[in-house]
């Protein structure tokens, strides 16, 4: 094989110049000049063989394997010379001089006849037109001032007296809304590299530390006790906090707050002193027990010596006050929803409302005389000559009945839930809850055994009513509005606002220019008629539903109840000065009843003399304070 | 009624706050420059009061500065510098593609630059507004001095705010006005009063930063721009004040004292000076040489009544503050190699005493270990092999207790090897109610003059011979003398809370004797306090809970405390009498 033909064509294998590993899958590596495979060698060498070979091949080093033909060659010793020569940097043929000696062709020397014989061009006598036309350009730029001379460095001193003529009135070149960032919380102990012991976390703390997310934490470090300074490690969040404080300090929003700095005791209104307002039922006296569920409504004689209950098991009780002795028990046909005395005490009658019916019960307690003059006014009753169609139908009890105390029986057309007396104890008013009808309130005169319906249209579902105790009103409380009719001129004269979600009760001052309205969320409103169609206070003393509110008759107190168990006592007092305010102070806070199926105190009612305050609950006991 | 229909935001709040991308349009920035521009002139959002007008019925989370705060930024003339220095980029980046190098040369030459002093003396008309706003650019300028070289800014930042920081501690040393110091978790907290403002700056600890990866520190980079602008010329006026050379020069004397040494160490002039200057060892050259420090007297004016007192007041604390400034005079120091030089150096000499180091560790120690007149040797290690008798031997944190105690502290609880007291923060101040340490309770008593540590150790002493024979009963009584701290705690709580105390029923047989009237009584004061509760007005009694909440609050942090501070002391306790037994 000869030495200069090997670069321009291999004539040991034909396939040319293409990577050896297109014949990896092969038996055979390509072809010879003749067109016959070149097969690989049968076996390839391994690790094992080369070391061998290594080892024992006096001419290992100077072997070179050929790819294209998978042989190894014996480099020869011209070969193996030519490589150490090109490895020197040396030429590669042995004989190439590199130092000839240099043939001047074109001398130095100035010699008579000139190269060529051409005269010089006549724009090397003449100045250039293009070099004037660029020179005239930047003459142009720089009169023009858009070339400018380099400036200068500056001389003047990085720092001087800034604030020399400092003026003390200037305020910040802005404006007055300027507010000033507030400055870094200062460290406390707990961030002491060394802290009193009480600062560290326990390990529960740290737990929970740790749980937590990174804005929630109270502390944003972990407070830690090292024994020496030596001991101190890097804080590895400083980077963050100060990047942190400068996002403050251009990104966050600022605002002035103002701080309220009160004692919260200034915050106390100063109220007249309870002892000072005596007297008000303060301890609890008497507890009546007989009934075996919950009582729903309570009355007291206008004599004060007797009380009626009416309960969920389907009787009417009469105590005695004083004594708390039961002395009548009535069995009715259903729950009883309300129970109310007459208010006149020449009269002897008992409203008693269950299911549908109302029933007027003379007890036969007391004064004799009163007894049997109430009975004769109910049988003195004649007939008028015609008979008109009534809303009620008015039966007369006799036989067992009769002596089981009932005198008159009202069978409405629907259930009903409160019947309330008029102060004179003629009139006396039923309610008839039913959103949709204008039959919700009945208005009966039992010595003349006539029923009215003095509503023409349905405002909304009743929900309890009550006769002005003087003159001629009636007030209407429906969910959110309590409406004041006159009865006389039949019209609406008020409409009060009372700001509720949902009334539940009523009552009013037995001066009659005052109302209040408990609510079932907890609120009770006072109204002062002459004031204002809107609530003159709004009394939130309760923590759950209001279910009965009371007026004292004589002494300026009023009771409300609720489903918390308590009855809170408020003096109440109404000046005869148009121009006073009435003065509300809460005065006692009385607890007994316990709370059965979420239900605390149902009703409330004062006793017509004294102080003392009744309270009917639903754990089936009434219970006097005095 | 004549006139056009009134339209709804424009007028009112709504015109008188923008948002911030309108803000930006209405720059014409980008949004960085508008960043950097908000952060130079201190420019920050604003919350309106009323936010839904402000965002034209959105109540979609927007940022509004003030309108007048942008147009404020309008004529700023840094603002043609921003646009200036973009030109030049493209400009720059232009020759480079061409390969034009001499127009890049040229490019460079007339980089456009900006100065922020205009910015500075508008933004702080006075010099007092600018010191008050010091304190952030302190620890800004602390931090990026001690940042490595590493390309995370430019290093001509970093050392420009080594020099100033450097400046400000050769101010602080020469005025001796630091006040506090104070070693944290995070580093090393100074406060110093200088003309009368508390500035209070952090130090990290030296070692070199993790940088993390989620901080811009573009944001930062600008910030330390504004703040070694702001903080150079304060630097300036402060030197002014007390009538030093500014830059800084040391004291001639103090000058060819260190000249000779360690001149050949370092290659720069300016660099070895830095290192001297920083050294905080000598004292620094005065523009008129006047006799060392006047001493400034309270002129005394005849008064009367309350003036007097005041007075009086004031002049007591001219003299305390006198006496803390002259702490350690007198003293010679040596710091070991373990402990942080800068920092203690700096304390040291804020409060006049003589400080020197070894050789090796730093330039400007000014004398050696062997130096007999040394009166105290702070160290930090365990144990050390040779102890000279006529020194203390102590750990660095008496220096900062002692500052902070505003008296030199007793060594012995800062002996070489012995457990350290806690380290208290002196920047709490207690208000009544709040959780005083019994450390503090210590410190306060010394600070009075009184010496309760000696008698207590007697004390514990006795009680602990006395406890060894009534373990046994002591264990029996624990639990009884739990439930009654427990109770005792409630009763407290409803004496302050006046919350819980339930009325009590009369009861006949109980209200003869005295306890129980006064018990009466206390029960009745807090049923009419509950009454007038009841009876407050919505807003009050709002507001009246929630400030009871923070009182509870507090209360239950502060029984936290010392309930886990008794727990600790008991089983302290018990660890001792272990050992004693075991000695035994």
């Amino acid at each position: 094989i000869e030495q200069g033909q090997r670069p321009f064509s291999d004539i040991r294998n034909t396939v040319g110049n293409v990577p050896m590993e297109w014949y990896q899958d092969y038996p055979h590596i390509g072809y010879n000049l003749d067109g016959k495979k070149i097969f690989k060698p049968i076996r390839n060498k391994d690790e094992l063989d080369e070391f061998l070979d290594k080892m024992e091949n006096p001419d290992y080093w100077r072997t070179v394997h050929d790819k294209t033909t998978a042989s190894d060659i014996r480099l020869t010793d011209e070969q193996v010379d030519l490589v150490h020569r090109l490895q020197k940097g040396q030429f590669g043929d042995v004989n190439f001089n590199e130092y000839e000696p240099s043939v001047d062709f074109f001398t130095n020397e100035v010699m008579i006849h000139p190269v060529t014989n051409r005269p010089q061009d006549k724009r090397s006598f003449i100045p250039s037109l293009i070099e004037k036309e660029k020179v005239s350009k930047l003459v142009h730029a720089i009169k023009m001032g858009w070339i400018k001379p380099r400036k200068p460095k500056e001389t003047t001193p990085q720092y001087y007296d800034l604030w020399a003529k400092e003026d003390p009135n200037a305020i910040l070149g802005r404006h007055k809304m300027h507010v000033p960032a507030p400055k870094m919380r200062l460290p406390g102990h707990e961030e002491s590299y060394n802290p009193p012991p009480e600062y560290l976390l326990t390990e529960e703390e740290r737990l929970v530390w740790e749980q937590q997310d990174a804005e929630d934490r109270k502390l944003p470090f972990l407070p830690q006790k090292h024994s020496c300074l030596r001991a101190v490690p890097a804080f590895s969040r400083f980077i963050h906090e100060r990047f942190e404080r400068c996002l403050d300090l251009y990104l966050c929003p600022r605002q002035r707050k103002m701080r309220v700095n009160v004692n919260p005791e200034d915050l106390i209104p100063k109220l007249p002193k309870p002892k000072d307002l005596q007297p008000f039922p303060t301890t609890m006296s008497l507890v009546y027990r007989g009934h075996t569920s919950l009582v729903r409504s309570i009355s007291a004689s206008p004599t004060g010596q007797w009380l009626v209950s009416g309960s969920d098991d389907f009787t009417v009780r009469f105590w005695e006050v004083n004594t708390g002795r039961c002395m009548k028990t009535l069995e009715v046909g259903g729950a009883v929803k309300s129970v109310a005395w007459n208010p006149n005490p020449a009269v002897c009658l008992v409203a008693v409302c269950f299911e549908s019916t109302v029933l007027l019960l003379n007890p036969s307690l007391g004064d004799r005389l009163v007894v049997s003059s109430t009975d004769q006014l109910i049988t003195s009753y004649e007939p008028p000559e015609e008979d008109k169609e009534q809303a009620v139908t008015w039966a007369l009890s006799e036989g067992p009945e009769h002596n089981k105390g009932h005198r008159l029986t009202l069978t409405h057309p629907k259930a009903v839930k409160q019947v309330v007396w008029h102060g004179k104890g003629d009139y006396l008013s039923s309610v008839m809850p039913d959103n949709s009808s204008n039959l919700q309130v009945l208005i009966h005169q039992v010595s003349k055994r006539r029923t009215q319906n003095p509503f023409r249209k349905s405002k909304g579902l009743v929900q309890c009513v009550s006769f002005h105790p003087l003159r001629p009103y009636f007030f209407v409380a429906t969910q959110r509005y309590v409406r004041i009719y006159n009865l006389i001129k039949q019209e609406l004269t008020k409409k009060l606002m009372t700001n509720c979600k949902w009334i539940s009760s009523m009552a009013i001052h037995p001066g009659g220019d005052n109302l209040i309205c408990g609510s079932y969320d907890c609120r009770l409103a006072w109204f002062d008629l002459d004031l204002s169609t809107k609530p003159y206070k709004m009394l939130r003393h309760h923590k759950k539903a209001l279910r009965g509110v009371a007026f004292h008759r004589n002494y300026p107190l009023f009771a409300s109840g609720a489903d918390d168990g308590s009855v809170i006592v408020c003096h109440g007092m109404v000046y005869n000065d148009l121009l006073q305010n009435p003065l509300i102070v809460p005065v006692k806070v009385l607890k007994g009843h316990q709370i059965t199926h979420d239900l605390g105190v149902l009703d409330v009612t004062f006793h017509p003399t004294q102080p003392w305050v009744f309270s009917s609950g639903a754990d089936a006991t009434i219970r006097l304070f005095t | 009624m004549g006139g056009l229909q009134k339209k709804k935001y424009e007028r009112g709040s709504a015109t008188n706050y923008i948002t911030r991308n309108k803000a930006r349009k209405k720059l014409q920035l980008s949004l960085a420059d508008f960043r950097r521009l908000c952060i130079l002139k201190g420019i920050y959002p604003h919350e309106p009061k009323h936010k839904k007008k402000v965002n034209k019925g959105s109540t979609a989370p927007r940022t509004f500065y003030l309108l007048k705060d942008i147009r404020f930024l309008l004529h700023e003339p840094i603002v043609r510098k921003f646009r200036e220095y973009k030109v030049f980029v493209r400009k720059l980046r232009k020759a480079y593609g061409k390969a034009e190098w001499t127009g890049v040369e040229r490019l460079r030459d007339n980089k456009p630059g900006y100065k922020l002093d205009h910015i500075i003396k508008e933004r702080y008309p006075t010099f007092i507004d600018a010191l008050r706003d010091i304190d952030d650019a302190l620890s800004m300028c602390f931090l990026f001095s001690t940042f490595a070289r590493t390309g995370k800014c430019h290093v001509q930042t970093i050392t420009l705010c080594r020099r100033l920081t450097v400046e400000w501690m050769n101010y602080v040393v020469t005025s001796r006005s630091l006040r506090k110091v104070f070693l944290s978790i995070k580093g090393i907290y100074y406060q110093a009063e200088v003309l009368g403002q508390l500035i209070t700056w952090l130090v990290p600890y030296q070692f070199a930063h993790d940088h993390p990866t989620d901080v811009d520190y573009r944001v930062m980079a600008t910030f330390t721009e504004m703040y070694t602008t702001l903080f150079g010329f304060i630097n300036f006026r402060l030197y002014q004040t007390l009538n030093l050379v500014y830059p800084p020069k040391l004291d001639s004397k103090a000058e060819s004292e260190l000249k000779a040494e360690h001149e050949e160490d370092y290659a720069m002039d300016s660099e070895s000076y830095l290192e001297k200057l920083s050294a905080l060892s000598a004292s620094l050259a005065r523009v008129v040489a006047t006799a060392e420090e006047e001493e400034n007297q309270l002129d005394h004016f005849p008064t009367e009544g309350e003036d007097l007192e005041n007075m009086q007041a004031r002049e007591k604390e001219q003299k305390e503050q006198e006496a803390q400034k002259r702490l350690f005079e007198g003293l010679k120091f040596f710091l070991n190699r373990e402990v942080p030089r800068e920092s203690l150096a700096f304390i040291l000499r804020c409060f006049g005493a003589e400080v020197s180091w070894d050789k090796s560790l730093c330039i400007g120690g000014t004398y050696e270990v062997t130096d007999e007149t040394i009166t105290h040797q702070i160290v930090d290690r365990p144990d050390m092999d040779k102890q000279y008798i006529n020194r203390y031997y102590i750990q660095p944190q008496w220096v900062f207790d002692s500052v902070n105690a505003k008296m030199r502290l007793p060594v012995e609880d800062y002996f070489l090897g012995t457990t350290l007291p806690p380290h208290l923060s002196p920047f709490v101040e207690e208000k009544d109610g709040d959780y005083v340490p019994p450390e503090k309770l210590k410190l306060m008593a010394l600070q009075r003059g009184e010496n309760p540590v000696q008698e207590e150790e007697e004390d514990d002493d006795d009680e602990e011979e006395e406890e060894e024979d009534e373990e046994e009963e002591e264990e029996e009584e624990l639990t009884e003398e739990k439930n009654l701290k427990k109770m005792e705690d409630k009763r407290a709580q409803g004496k302050t809370l006046a919350v819980k105390v339930t009325p009590g029923k009369v009861k006949p047989w109980e209200t003869g004797s005295a306890g129980n009237k006064v018990r009466l009584e206390q029960e009745e004061k807090a049923e009419e306090k509950r009454l007038a509760i009841m009876m407050m007005k919505k807003k009050e009694k709002y507001l009246y809970d929630k400030i009871m909440f923070g009182k509870k609050r507090t209360t239950r942090e502060v029984n936290k405390l010392t309930a886990k501070r008794k727990a600790h002391e008991d089983a302290s306790k018990a660890q001792k009498k272990q050992k004693k037994a075991k000695k035994q």
